[in-house]
């Protein structure tokens, strides 16, 4: 599973970084982004998907991972 | 609390200062919610009503047709403006939250860093010592008043000693905020008295700290620069303003708010008082249940929305605590549920107006509550008569008479 931040939708909210701090982490103003590229390990899935269902503005989306997709 | 007239129907002539709309106005809101979904009212100068999670998003981006010039619902007429000195001395912006674009994202990212997660962290030690200080001051009683003992103080001293101001005036503060949003909601004269008070009071302390800066937060803002252009002294006035005003009543109603909770509702509090993993979570809840704030925008653009038209001069709130009960986006809406997993809440506005101050609120309230429960595990509501909410912008219990075993 992969993860990205829409800088232009995100606000700072941080609620991301709240849940997963593993996956999250904000700038100075607020923006968020996904840690490690985005990567989530299997063991952070439940997690990645709290802090999709959590952002009050819809900015944090699910990546389809080219190489996984080639493999299919 | 304000008289107003008695309110027959919600659809076209809603008061949010009504005194039952106050105290509980999740019935209210899943009326309009049905039948409108967007009320009108031509009281306090005529104004909208939306009740539903998907307007709120879409209002919040309606940027600046929807204008933040002027966030409250009861304005000041022109005339009583005209004869306020202050006004040509420090004006009337509290930017970021009056602007709108362009200056709008300088002026917000100016005290952005100030509030990122990582900034206020330092301040959370300075918070549980003045909790504990103050639990220390009644727990001995068995009883305290929650609202005004306990939670009032703790937003109040916290963001005086963030600005750098002697927190020891704190009640003065509070006195001021309340004169200026409280009382001076619904009086204009009274905001502009209060308001008179906080600029010159903040004017004299950006002129002693530009004379001689110091290291404090002032001093840090004075030393910024938008567009190679040092910020004017009206503007740092106003951000001082706004972060003395924005920072008190809304982060004490939330406080107040979930002690009046945990007090009425003994699941929940013995729920939280054993599972101590559950405070992110239910401080989240919290915040949704009972959204303290409730902003206006002004229509500078005829908008069509739905089955009515916003026209110019009009004001729309922006009703977050009613969509944080709008049964479409949330399960069991009215019912806390204090480890809700899926809370896309919006309390704290959203947009490019989010509250700045989220996440010190959120460093509060947790420690607020943390303390709390950890020295008072067992409390309750002595009194439900006794108890008092402010309302119309910033809801929230003024009042918690509570007991508790000694
Ligand atoms: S929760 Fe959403 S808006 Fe908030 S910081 Fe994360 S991505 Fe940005």
């Amino acid at each position: 599973m992969r993860v990205k931040v829409n800088a232009e939708k995100c606000e700072g909210h941080n609620r991301c970084c709240a849940l997963a701090p593993e996956l999250f982490d904000v700038d100075d103003y607020g923006t968020a982004t996904a840690l490690n590229d985005g990567d989530v390990p299997a063991e952070l899935e439940a997690k990645a998907k709290l802090a999709v269902e959590n952002c009050p503005e819809f900015a944090i989306e699910y990546v389809r991972d080219s190489a996984e997709e080639q493999a299919k | 609390m304000t008289k107003t007239p008695p309110v027959d129907d919600w659809t076209t002539d809603f008061d949010i200062f009504d005194e039952s709309y106050v105290k509980d106005p999740v019935p209210v809101w899943n009326e309009l919610r049905e039948k409108c979904p967007i009320a009108h009212t031509d009281r306090w100068d005529g104004s909208w009503l939306p009740t539903s999670y998907e307007d709120m998003q879409a209002f919040v981006r309606m940027v600046p047709a929807l204008s933040s010039r002027d966030p409250l619902v009861v304005s000041a007429s022109r005339e009583e403006e005209e004869f306020d000195p202050i006004l040509d001395e420090y004006g009337n912006s509290a930017p970021p939250i009056t602007s709108d674009p362009p200056d709008h994202i300088p002026m917000r990212r100016l005290i952005l860093p100030l509030f990122t997660p990582r900034a206020v962290e330092p301040y959370r030690p300075f918070a549980e010592q003045l909790c504990h200080d103050l639990i220390d001051g009644f727990i001995g009683r068995g009883a305290c008043d929650a609202a005004m003992d306990y939670a009032v103080h703790i937003p109040a001293k916290t963001i005086a000693h963030v600005i750098g101001v002697d927190s020891g005036r704190s009640d003065e503060f509070v006195g001021w905020v309340r004169g200026l949003l409280e009382e001076g909601m619904t009086d204009p004269a009274k905001r502009i008295k209060y308001r008179g008070i906080i600029r010159q009071f903040f004017g004299e302390l950006v002129d002693a700290r530009k004379a001689n800066p110091r290291d404090d937060l002032i001093s840090r803002l004075l030393a910024q620069e938008i567009n190679g252009q040092p910020i004017a002294r009206k503007a740092v006035v106003g951000i001082c303003n706004l972060l003395l005003v924005a920072g008190i009543d809304t982060t004490w109603s939330s406080i107040s708010s979930a002690l009046w909770h945990f007090s009425t509702h003994p699941e929940d509090r013995r729920r939280l008082a054993n599972e101590a993993d559950l405070f992110p979570s239910a401080i989240e809840e919290m915040l949704r249940f009972y959204s303290p704030v409730t902003m206006a925008r002004e229509v500078t653009a005829e908008i069509h929305t739905g089955d009515v038209t916003f026209m110019p001069g009009d004001k729309v709130l922006l009703n977050f605590p009613a969509a944080n009960h709008d049964p479409n986006v949330f399960e069991d809406a009215d019912t806390v549920i204090l480890d809700r997993a899926r809370n896309r809440h919006i309390a704290f506005g959203i947009g490019s107006h989010r509250c700045a101050g989220s996440n010190l609120a959120r460093m509060e309230m947790d420690v607020a509550l943390r303390i709390w429960f950890e020295r008072i595990p067992e409390f309750e509501l002595t009194d439900p008569d006794a108890v008092t909410w402010a309302g119309g912008q910033v809801r929230g219990p003024r009042h918690l008479p509570f007991r508790f075993p000694v």
